[in-house]
């Protein structure tokens, strides 16, 4: 059924030109010309920046008597939220984090000093190009003075980079991977919520101890799940266990079924799931079409959020073991705290990465108006290391060194549908793990701004 | 021919100056992103507009130039000058096995053969380890030009950028307007034709494709220097089609044609980014646009409009 | 080294399923480019939509599976047939390029449109329960809706084949890729069975895209790789012939199986190398004539 191909390319170029008998000369200026115009045209629309903007109303106390002179790149304080809105890693940033930002800047009341604080946020679609292109965009053209959240480690490590460069600051409450207070530890840089480190010394630990010594690990194949299958491998074998292999996943899958094909014939009593957000979910879907539990092997979410349980259900979800910073459910301060993000964030509960932003800012905001600056970033984060944490959402604190920021992790359990009183009812507390043991030790860490 | 050439060298050099002056008005930033992938539309141009082959895999070139341009700087500390160097080897070097591939085919053989190509590299970064994967290659250092210009302020790494594409586009004008040239548009217009006026039509075809991809990897190991990073975005078939929309839109086979596209569309990027996936939609819209009703792009029809005028007698 | 059974047999079997796509979404495209010579781009965006259908009419009009396998192919398949009647019947005298373009373009507005709306990870489609559960055939444990996948692929590829190759209709329509004024001649309307074909294959990617739903969740992007990886597939088989494309998409869904067991790290290049030599040694493909 093929029809002789005669008509040549040249065909392409012939419909293009019109009738060109004279004027080849008037079309070359004309076409320089067109490239004039055209250029100055489009420069003249380059003013506009690529981002949303947004001034948080100040319904805080009432100002301070003495007008406070704080410095800021421009006239405003200006908190970049550079997150995921519309990827697999949404629902657990994303616009939440946007709310979350916005909450803190109202707590203080919209302005440090007499300047006010506004908020701004880019989609980076999970990609380290487009994600260092805002931020770039961001610190050179429309004055941020802070970039937070950056959930996708690829995308955390480009822009903490830049960051350093342009001497602004960088508040990770998103990506995972221990490297960005590792060996790619910056003074600009601080590293809120969690870590690989954690995750694996979390959940890692728990269940080897109980008895899942044997592993395969399901890894996203990209810093954070790179890192992660490497802190949890560590875990396993320092507790007596053994990894017998692993298996790499593109970002985003969309069929897990080889993968797991190759996990089933492994035969190790766990598989590690060393990715997040939308993978996770699927992944979990996925083993259960296959009947991976009924042959008798564990699945480990290494990172799972509150959203992926929301989004799972609590019948293919319960039993999960998992680390996490935050649990709106945790006590009175959690609790009023997520009751005020719920109603702004339709209804969901705040995940600890969304926590993890509010307090970044909150934290921030003390240390800028401490300083009275907000200019040079390395002053600002060392003012932050300088000054202990205190907030509603993770308790007590501190950030080293290195730039990581230290709390206590907790291990929880998801409840079965019969023990969960209703929706986000999920967690059940297994484990309170101190902050000095959660985290990677200060005198193992690779990070430079350690070692002298 | 000489007022043609002067008319020409008026145009090239007015568009040399318009750039000179625009970083002083503009994001130099963007300017830059603008410049790189106009040389590069300007490489696809010339597969498409004077050979008449379309490419619809360019973006292994632009991809595998930027990978070897930030391994060669970031890895090996090449100066930057080396590193587009070698940046551009590579490209030809990959032009050259993949030319040689599909030269086999024409038409739509040709550009689906490109594509599956462009695919199956894009593969093999996405496995290297060198790449990086999704992570890419970052923190790329931009060096001392030559070992004394430093490249770290935005303005010198803008005029060495606008240096490199003005070289560039004289590069592919001379080209054009040389017996290599013309033996390329007769090749265009009647390849049996010119199959027997004893021309080794293979042999042409693939140094125009090699010149195409080494062109188009200049583009791309300059953008991994200034943005100091490689990533997969580069190697990804909408790149492809991202230079396959500039140089339609611009203009096919005009020579300021992809110039005008590239900072049309580079501009639209930069203006929509904010409404994310709605940028995907306008690109379509454009393609589909631009194939029923705009085939000339920006650059022909205002050309054929000045022909236009200057052929109808003044009015009375 | 030695492979269990299970592990090469499991992997085979999920190569028969990819190739039951390859198949259905290629004899698609071969159809449509033998009788329009136009590479339809659209296909992997038109195939999501298939499966974004489904997935409408289940959460809004509560339609499930069933109804869908017949409902969906059709909404497209007229959706098909407008864009041939207003956009690609204008191109019909220019280089076939320009209808690679337009229909990419179309794939541009159709993927950011779902994107737009949907984000880019997945909505859930349920698998329906009569195909729910999995038989354990001893070397795997075999899920009841990847085994219906394959089935009905090979149903609907057989039937297609059937009809074009030996039915009347079938003889139009190839007669119309060889000649088409002269059918025209002979009363036949040929642009209206022009426009049917591009109909119908459009119908076809879009039930692959159904088929698709329950196993590959319903995301804006799932055409998108795919249909590259179809492209080869098709250049392989030889472009424009029906049993070619059909007979590639099982084989090269199972090669690229085995390669998965046997070697991993090449199983998203395998296609594409084994294009690029069919190319050397065959430039029309395994099956298709020389152009």
């Amino acid at each position: 059924m093929k029809r002789t191909h005669t008509t040549k390319t040249s065909a392409l170029l012939r419909s293009t030109r019109a009738a060109r008998s004279t004027g080849r000369l008037g079309a070359r200026v004309a076409s320089a010309l067109a490239t004039s115009a055209f250029a100055a045209g489009v420069l003249a629309a380059l003013a506009t920046p690529g981002c949303k903007k947004d001034t948080p109303s100040g319904a805080g106390p009432a100002g301070s008597t003495t007008a406070e002179a704080v410095k800021a790149a421009g006239n405003a304080i200006r908190i970049g939220v550079l997150t995921d809105t519309s990827g697999l890693y949404a629902d657990l940033a994303g616009q939440g984090s946007v709310v979350a930002a916005k909450m803190a800047v109202e707590e203080v009341g919209g302005k440090v000093g007499d300047v006010p604080v506004e908020v701004v946020f880019a989609d980076h679609q999970n990609k380290a190009d487009i994600g260092s292109n805002v931020a770039r965009q961001w610190m050179d053209v429309d004055k941020v003075d802070v970039i937070v959240d950056v959930p996708t480690s690829s995308v955390a490590l480009a822009v903490s980079e830049l960051v350093k460069q342009k001497n602004k600051v960088l508040l990770a409450s998103g990506p995972g991977s221990s490297e960005l207070t590792g060996k790619q530890c910056s003074p600009n840089t601080v590293h809120w919520t969690y870590d690989t480190y954690a995750l694996a010394n979390g959940t890692g630990k728990a269940l080897v101890k109980t008895g899942g010594d044997t592993w395969f690990f399901l890894t996203a194949d990209y810093a954070f799940g790179q890192s992660l299958e490497k802190d949890t491998s560590a875990v396993v074998t320092a507790s007596g266990g053994k990894v017998l292999g692993s298996v790499k996943h593109p970002l985003n899958a969309s069929d897990f079924s080889s993968f797991l094909l190759q996990a089933q014939a492994s035969k190790a009593k766990i598989i590690g799931l060393a990715n997040a957000g939308g993978d996770t979910i699927n992944a979990i879907k996925s083993a259960s079409e296959f009947g991976v539990a009924k042959g008798g092997q564990k699945l480990a979410g290494l990172l799972v959020f509150i959203s992926d349980v929301h989004a799972l259900g609590l019948p293919t979800a319960q039993g999960l073991n998992l680390t996490e910073a935050f649990y709106w459910d945790k006590d009175d301060q959690t609790r009023a705290f997520s009751k005020k993000f719920a109603e702004k964030h339709k209804g969901a509960m705040p995940t600890m990465v969304q926590a993890g932003v509010y307090a970044s800012v909150v934290h921030y905001l003390k240390a800028v108006k401490e300083l009275k600056s907000a200019a040079d970033g390395k002053a600002v984060v060392a003012k932050m290391e300088e000054m202990p944490t205190d907030d509603t959402v993770f308790g007590k604190g501190t950030i080293r060194k290195d730039g990581r920021k230290v709390h206590p992790m907790y291990l929880y359990e998801v409840k079965t549908p019969a023990e969960s009183k209703g929706p986000w009812d999920y967690y059940k507390l297994l484990r309170e793990i101190p902050a000095a043991e959660a985290f990677r030790p200060l005198e193992q860490s690779e990070c430079p701004l350690v070692k002298k | 021919m000489s007022p043609l050439k002067d008319r020409d060298a008026a145009a090239f050099l007015a568009m040399a100056a318009l750039l000179a002056v625009a970083p002083f008005v503009a994001y130099p930033v963007f300017l830059m992103k603008a410049l790189c992938f106009a040389l590069f539309a300007c490489a696809f141009n010339l597969l498409i507009g004077y050979v008449g082959l379309l490419s619809f895999g360019h973006a292994m070139f632009l991809g595998g130039s930027a990978y070897a341009a930030a391994h060669a700087a970031k890895v090996w500390g090449l100066p930057p000058e080396l590193s587009l160097l070698f940046g551009t080897a590579c490209s030809a070097a990959l032009g050259l096995v993949v030319g040689a591939l599909a030269i086999r085919r024409q038409g739509i053989y040709f550009a689906m053969i490109t594509l599956g190509l462009a695919q199956m590299v894009y593969f093999v970064f996405l496995r290297s380890d060198f790449t990086g994967g999704e992570n890419g290659i970052q923190a790329v250092p931009r060096g001392k030009l030559f070992g004394f210009i430093d490249l770290d302020g935005t303005m010198t790494m803008y005029f060495v950028v606008l240096a490199i594409f003005l070289a560039g586009f004289a590069l592919i004008y001379r080209t054009i307007h040389s017996p290599f040239g013309e033996v390329l548009k007769a090749i265009r217009e009647h390849e049996p034709r010119a199959i027997s006026l004893g021309y080794d039509v293979d042999k042409y075809k693939l140094l125009a494709f090699v010149l195409s991809a080494a062109l188009a990897g200049l583009a791309g190991s300059t953008k991994a220097i200034v943005f100091q990073l490689a990533s997969l975005t580069d190697a990804h078939w909408t790149m492809s089609g991202d230079v396959v929309l500039i140089t339609l839109l611009g203009g096919l086979g005009r020579v300021y044609g992809p110039v005008v596209g590239a900072f049309v569309i580079v501009a639209l990027e930069n203006y929509l980014s904010q409404f994310g996936a709605w940028i995907t939609v306008i690109q379509g819209a454009i393609f589909v646009l631009c194939v029923l009703t705009f085939r000339q792009g920006i650059v022909g029809e205002i050309a054929s409009l000045v022909d236009r005028a200057r052929a109808r007698p003044p009015p009375t | 080294m030695s492979i269990p059974p299970q592990a090469l047999f499991g992997q085979l079997l999920i190569g028969l399923i990819n190739g039951s796509f390859y198949a259905l979404l290629s004899l698609g495209l071969a159809i449509i480019f033998g009788l329009l010579n136009v590479i339809n781009f659209a296909h992997g965006a038109l195939y999501t939509m298939g499966a974004f259908v489904a997935w409408f009419l289940l959460q809004y009009a509560g339609l499930g599976y069933w109804p869908a396998l017949i409902i969906a192919p059709v909404v497209v398949g007229a959706f098909g047939v407008a864009l041939e009647r207003t956009m690609l019947k204008r191109l019909a005298k220019l280089d076939p390029l320009y209808g690679l373009l337009l229909t990419f373009g179309v794939a541009l507005v159709i993927q950011g449109l779902f994107r737009i709306q949907f984000g880019s990870s997945g909505q859930p489609y349920e698998i329906p329960d009569a195909l729910k559960g999995a038989t354990n055939v001893g070397f795997m444990v075999l899920p009841n809706y990847r085994a219906w996948v394959i089935a009905s692929s090979i149903a609907v590829c057989s039937v297609t084949w059937y009809v074009i190759e030996r039915t009347k209709l079938g003889s139009y329509l190839r007669a119309a890729t060889e000649n088409p004024t002269l059918v025209r001649a002979f009363g036949i309307n040929v642009p209206r069975l022009v426009t049917l074909t591009y109909g119908a294959g459009v119908g076809l990617a879009a039930l692959a895209g159904v088929l698709a739903a329950p196993i590959y969740r319903v995301s804006p992007l799932m055409g998108a790789d795919q249909i590259i990886v179809v492209f080869a597939v098709v250049v392989i088989g030889g472009m424009g012939s029906i049993f070619g494309s059909i007979f590639s998409g099982f084989a090269l869904g199972l090669i690229e199986g085995l390669t998965k067991v046997f070697y991993p790290e090449a199983s998203d290049t395998i296609l594409f190398v084994l294009m690029a030599i069919v190319l050397v040694f065959k430039p029309a493909g395994l099956f298709g004539r020389a152009a």
